[in-house]
């Protein structure tokens, strides 16, 4: 970006800016354990949690009480270290990735005048840093599962790297149309581009549906929660997990959830520009919550598919779908010129 | 001044994880350390200034060392210890060392020569117009080192295909929905083998 008419980025500015970032993350992470369970809840006829609080609102922090205190339980024959550092990497790539995602635009705080950057770090290949770091966090399951001594964890970790195979050519051949209109993998970039109002998904309505459909599997939402399937792997890659090891998992899946939505919302969906009256902080987390509404929706909506269908529909699909995107997309760039 | 300090916390950091790999006996230490490592490895090439080149060693070798996991996967109890076979431990021990000695001199020598000059630098297409760290590979790539390119690019389709060829030979029906049992499917591959 051109610095010129930018203020400078401070250090107190980052700071202030990660700290809203965790501190936005966290709340909606924590209140979508809630939302979740209403909304399963609603679809599915039920009432839902009701008893801990009005309406069940309290339940969060019942969970968050029981979460604290369960006993933290290490089995005899699992390798102590791998086990305990397992959970830590799903967590921390989870927030790392979301250091190169723009939440909310850029502001400068009033009276202490400090200016508050739209992006925590604003590397020129942002996109690119954040879908590397999301994939990186599945050495979390695939860890975890090897280092418990269980077999259904064992096959919980197969199963990360089938569908960490499967999904990340769709995710990296999905996005590679847009980043080929934009001419840049900034996300900045991504949200200028959109600026006069025509979102990304006008002109790229497959590579939308695709990365929709390979962030599923990113994240091991409903139709490829293949990892923790209970009914078939009892849970996996957490069968021996508890307490907070098992929370900091859970974490390090709803905030994959909000990073897929912002990317979703930034590359495809016209970012945080002000759209008619409404102002872009408000738009942008509008888009966040639909999306993550739609990954509930699907949740209630569908099935989940077996391993093999998921590679099946990855390689023999989505993939030569992608491709064809692609190449489609770069001869009409050609051609516009 | 930070970058110094980042400097010799990657350098050291990544150097211990790689001792683990090769020393230690547990495969699942080891595959962790590699994996690590290589991700140390890609702050190495941010502090440089090469964005891009960072990012990819990262996805590349996660996907990589995930790769190399699944195999581990198979093969051994990633609880308990690999036992190892030393024949001669002192002649590998030799061996080792002197190919490493090899090496420190091999990519020292020009540097002590103070020979060395970076023909395509960082901000090389920021003349054409184009800044950013991947236009900057992009250019160098296309340009002066298009045949080993599109050579490398040509010898991973022959191991794609020659992987197909090797593994594809029942590829048409699906095992998950046979509904054949064990011993029904037994015979058929035995029949197919006469």
């Amino acid at each position: 970006m051109d610095a010129t008419h930018l203020p400078e980025v401070t250090a107190a500015g980052v700071i202030i800016k990660a700290v809203l970032i965790l501190a936005v993350v966290s709340a909606i992470a924590g209140f979508g354990t809630y939302i979740e369970r209403k909304i399963l809840a609603f679809m599915q006829r039920r009432y839902g949690p009701q008893h801990v609080g009005p309406y069940g609102l309290l339940q969060l922090i019942a969970d968050g009480i029981k979460l604290f205190t369960k006993e933290d339980i290490i089995p005899q024959h699992a390798n102590k270290i791998i086990f305990a550092v397992a959970p830590v990497i799903t967590a921390a790539t989870a927030f790392i990735a979301l250091a190169a995602v723009p939440v909310f635009p850029d502001f400068t705080i009033p009276f202490i005048d400090v200016y508050v950057p739209s992006i925590a770090s604003d590397i020129n290949i942002g996109i690119l840093f954040v879908l590397g770091m999301m994939a990186a966090g599945l050495y979390g399951p695939l860890l975890a599962g090897m280092a418990q001594a269980n077999k259904w964890g064992i096959i919980g970790s197969a199963r990360t790297a089938i569908q960490f195979l499967s999904y990340e050519v769709v995710t990296g051949l999905s996005i590679l149309a847009p980043i080929m209109m934009v001419g840049s993998l900034s996300f900045v970039d991504f949200n200028d581009y959109q600026a006069d109002g025509t979102w990304l998904v006008v002109y790229q309505p497959v590579a939308f549906i695709l990365f929709l459909i390979a962030g599923f599997a990113e994240t091991n939402r409903t139709p490829f929660d293949l990892l923790e399937h209970e009914a078939e792997v009892i849970s996996g890659y957490v069968t021996e997990y508890s307490g907070m090891r098992w929370g900091l998992f859970f974490i390090g899946e709803y905030a994959n959830m909000i990073t897929i939505g912002v990317i979703a919302s930034v590359v495809f969906l016209g970012g945080y520009n002000d759209f008619w009256i409404i102002p872009g902080w408000l738009m942008i987390i509008g888009k966040i919550a639909f999306s993550f509404f739609f990954m509930l929706w699907v949740r209630a909506a569908w099935p989940h598919v077996r391993p093999d269908q998921l590679m099946w529909l990855c390689w023999k699909v989505l993939m030569p779908l992608a491709v064809i995107n692609v190449v489609i997309t770069g001869i009409v760039i050609m051609l516009a010129q | 001044m930070y970058e110094f300090v980042a400097f010799y916390i990657f350098a050291i950091a990544t150097t211990i994880l790689f001792l683990i790999t090769v020393m230690s006996k547990n495969v699942l230490y080891s595959m962790t350390s590699l994996a690590a490592g290589m991700v140390l490895i890609s702050g190495l090439f941010f502090l440089l200034g090469a964005d891009f080149l960072g990012v990819v060693q990262l996805i590349v070798y996660v996907g990589a060392v995930m790769a190399l996991y699944a195999f581990a996967m198979m093969f051994f109890d990633a609880t308990k210890d690999v036992k190892e076979k030393h024949g001669n431990s002192a002649l590998v021990f030799l061996l080792g060392g002197l190919m490493a000695l090899v090496f420190v001199v091999m990519f020292s020598a020009p540097i002590i020569g103070e020979n060395i000059q970076a023909l395509y630098p960082v901000g090389l297409a920021e003349n054409l117009g184009a800044s950013g760290n991947s236009q900057d590979v992009g250019l160098v790539l296309f340009t002066k080192y298009l045949v080993p390119f599109e050579v490398a690019a040509v010898m991973l389709l022959v191991a794609m295909i020659a992987g197909i060829i090797l593994a594809g030979k029942k590829m048409d029906y699906s095992l998950t929905e046979c509904e054949a049992s064990d011993e029904e499917l037994k015979q058929e591959i035995k029949k197919e083998e006469v």
